[in-house]
């Protein structure tokens, strides 16, 4: 793959140059700039339907554009089903609705891609997939379904399943939205020890105090635009934009 | 499981009021339809050894007894566990219909006489057209669930002409059509894999609604979450989707190929020696119609049932993830 001439060595993560795109008529992502260094840790918040899915969606091709580009580790993002399936390869995804696979296991959720698209035998793939099960901290669970699992544990395996695949990167959209507030900080102290592992990470969320801690770089969106980006402290401590101040004032009230 | 678990009262059927008055209006009921004269109650008769009564018991006595036969039926059965009860009436009916075809007063000699052909030749026929077309079916309804959903406007094309012309014509017009209007392209068929043809054909385009509902039925976040991960296309249809719209497509597809295995009967018409062909064909010669008809009843009928049980087993097997 090095020698492919669409890659650039030592390319940050993500880089995203000037990135628009419409559904129809509607403008759901308005020219947005955006780098992701190595190990960096991207809170992204804003109202919603500001395009927070759209954006980090984007990245590992779910959604497409119209304009700009995007390069993951180098590797510019074309149709290309060669270059998707790239890309996909380095990034991993965790979705608010966790999306495990129901007709199996626990196990076999994390081995399956494994086998099919990392080309791992039987053996290896489940012997991977249980050291990340363990990471995760539920091997316990892994000859379960995931309809047995509790809502923060189903989490907590679609986390251990995108980590499996060894992405270079993890986008998380809104992890934590659809869970049971008892089972929220099992999956934030999840991602803060990925974290302590160096991975890169772009995530969704609405917790405030989570994205204060853990945030090396937090962007705030509004209409498709990237509306103010900084360190936590000079995003969420001193706002500089009127739209970034009602978005806070009005999540800290309902949080 | 049974609804009936956590009332505390009797059940429906065992409620006076609802009982009392059930066996009444059955007695009301047998009076006006002149029970006495029906041949199974002679037969119910004659079992019980009332051979007094059998040449022709009083229509209310007879009436009487027969809605305290029910009613004590019904009261024993009602206090069974809801398995048994299921599987004592299933037999009760069928004890009911056999007594039904043996008061035809049928030649069991002819019967037996005519079994092997009807099964050598008939049952074999039917179930090699049958089996052939289920297994076409099941692939052209895959194919064209997957063009209707492909977002290609040809393969969509083609499935959705496909879908209204085998749907929107008779079968036994297929039938002809494929027998007897292909030659006159100068493809010429045999009977045989012409009937396969029109039976896959027809259903293939029923089960391609059943299929692409199947698959519709599936979450948009599954077909994420498999591309996410980097799936092939391939391997997210029939490694993530399929398995879990077979939940959805078996019970509807279970019943299109118990139809289809009764609908095999219309490939007679270009000639082939199918199960109800010979069934007709066999008792015309003696004017034994009932025998044959009977007979070719109760096997298409054992191979439905056979057809049921192996749904009712790969819906178990798809089943398991609904373990909560
Ligand atoms: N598939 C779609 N078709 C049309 N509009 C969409 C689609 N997905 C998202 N949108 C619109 O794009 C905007 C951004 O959506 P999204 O990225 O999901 O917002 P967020 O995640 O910030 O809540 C919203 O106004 C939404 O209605
Ligand atoms: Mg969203």
């Amino acid at each position: 793959m090095s020698a492919d001439p669409a890659i650039i060595a030592d390319a940050p993560p993500v880089e995203i140059r000037g990135l628009s795109k419409w559904y129809g008529a509607f403008k759901a992502l308005d020219r947005v700039d955006l780098t992701i260094g190595p190990a960096e840790r991207l809170v992204i918040c804003g109202p919603s339907g500001s395009g927070k899915s759209t954006l980090i969606r984007t990245i590992n091709a779910l959604e497409g554009f119209q304009e700009g580009e995007i390069r993951v580790d180098g590797l510019r993002l074309t149709r290309e089903p060669r270059v998707v399936r790239a890309v996909r390869l380095r990034v991993g995804m965790v979705f608010q609705s966790f999306n495990l696979f129901p007709h199996m296991t626990v196990l076999d959720n994390c081995a399956l891609p494994l086998r099919r698209v990392r080309g791992l035998a039987v053996g290896p793939a489940r012997e991977r997939a249980m050291a990340y099960l363990e990471k995760v901290r539920i091997p316990e669970q892994a000859a379960k379904y995931p309809a047995q699992l509790s809502g923060g544990q189903q989490q907590r395996v679609a986390i251990a399943r995108a980590l499996a695949m060894e992405p270079q990167l993890m986008l998380l959209d809104e992890p934590t939205s659809a869970l049971d507030p008892e089972m929220v900080k099992e999956v934030l102290d999840t991602m803060v020890a990925l974290a302590a592992d160096g991975m890169t990470m772009a995530v969704v969320t609405h917790e405030m105090g989570f994205a204060r801690r853990f945030a090396t770089r937090v962007i705030f969106m509004d209409q498709g635009r990237i509306v103010e980006a900084g360190t936590p402290e000079a995003v969420f401590g001193a706002p500089k934009e009127e739209r970034t101040r009602a978005f806070l004032r009005q999540v800290l009230r309902e949080g | 499981m049974s609804v009936a678990d956590n009332i505390d009262y009797p059940p429906l059927l065992r409620r006076p009021a609802v009982f009392l008055s059930g066996v009444g209006v059955l007695f009301l009921l047998l009076l006006r339809a002149d029970a006495a004269h029906w041949a199974p109650v002679h037969g119910l008769f004659g079992a019980l050894a009332l051979t007094g009564l059998e040449a022709g018991p009083a229509n209310g006595l007879a009436a009487a007894l027969v809605a305290a036969l029910i009613g004590l039926n019904v009261w024993v059965i009602t206090g069974l566990k809801t398995r048994w009860q299921m599987w004592i009436v299933w037999l009760e009916l069928a004890a009911l219909v056999a007594v039904l075809f043996v008061s035809f007063d049928l030649s069991y000699a002819f019967i037996r006489r005519k079994l092997w052909i009807l099964i050598s030749i008939g049952l074999v026929n039917t179930l090699l057209i049958s089996a052939c077309s289920i297994v076409l079916a099941f692939v052209l309804a895959l194919a064209g669930a997957i063009a209707k959903l492909s977002g290609n406007g040809i393969a969509l094309g083609i499935a959705n002409f496909y879908t209204s012309l085998f749907r929107g014509i008779p079968l036994l017009m297929q039938i002809y059509l494929i027998y007897l209007g292909l030659p006159q392209v100068g493809i010429v068929v045999d009977a045989i894999p012409a009937g396969i043809a029109a039976l896959s054909l027809c259903y293939g385009a029923y089960m391609t609604e059943i299929f692409r509902g199947g698959i519709e039925s599936i979450p948009r976040g599954q077909w994420e979450a498999a591309r996410a991960l980097g799936f092939k296309p391939g391997d997210t249809l029939f490694r993530i989707i399929l398995p879990q719209a077979m939940r959805v497509i078996i019970p509807p597809t279970g019943n299109q190929f118990i139809a289809m295995l009764k609908d095999s009967s219309l490939v007679s018409v270009v000639g082939v020696w199918e199960l109800m062909y010979l069934a007709r064909t066999q008792g015309q010669a003696e004017f034994r119609h009932i025998e044959m008809m009977i007979t070719a009843s109760v096997i298409y009928w054992a191979f439905s049932i056979a057809l049921e049980m192996v749904q009712a087993r790969i819906e178990r097997r798809f089943g398991r993830d609904h373990v909560r």
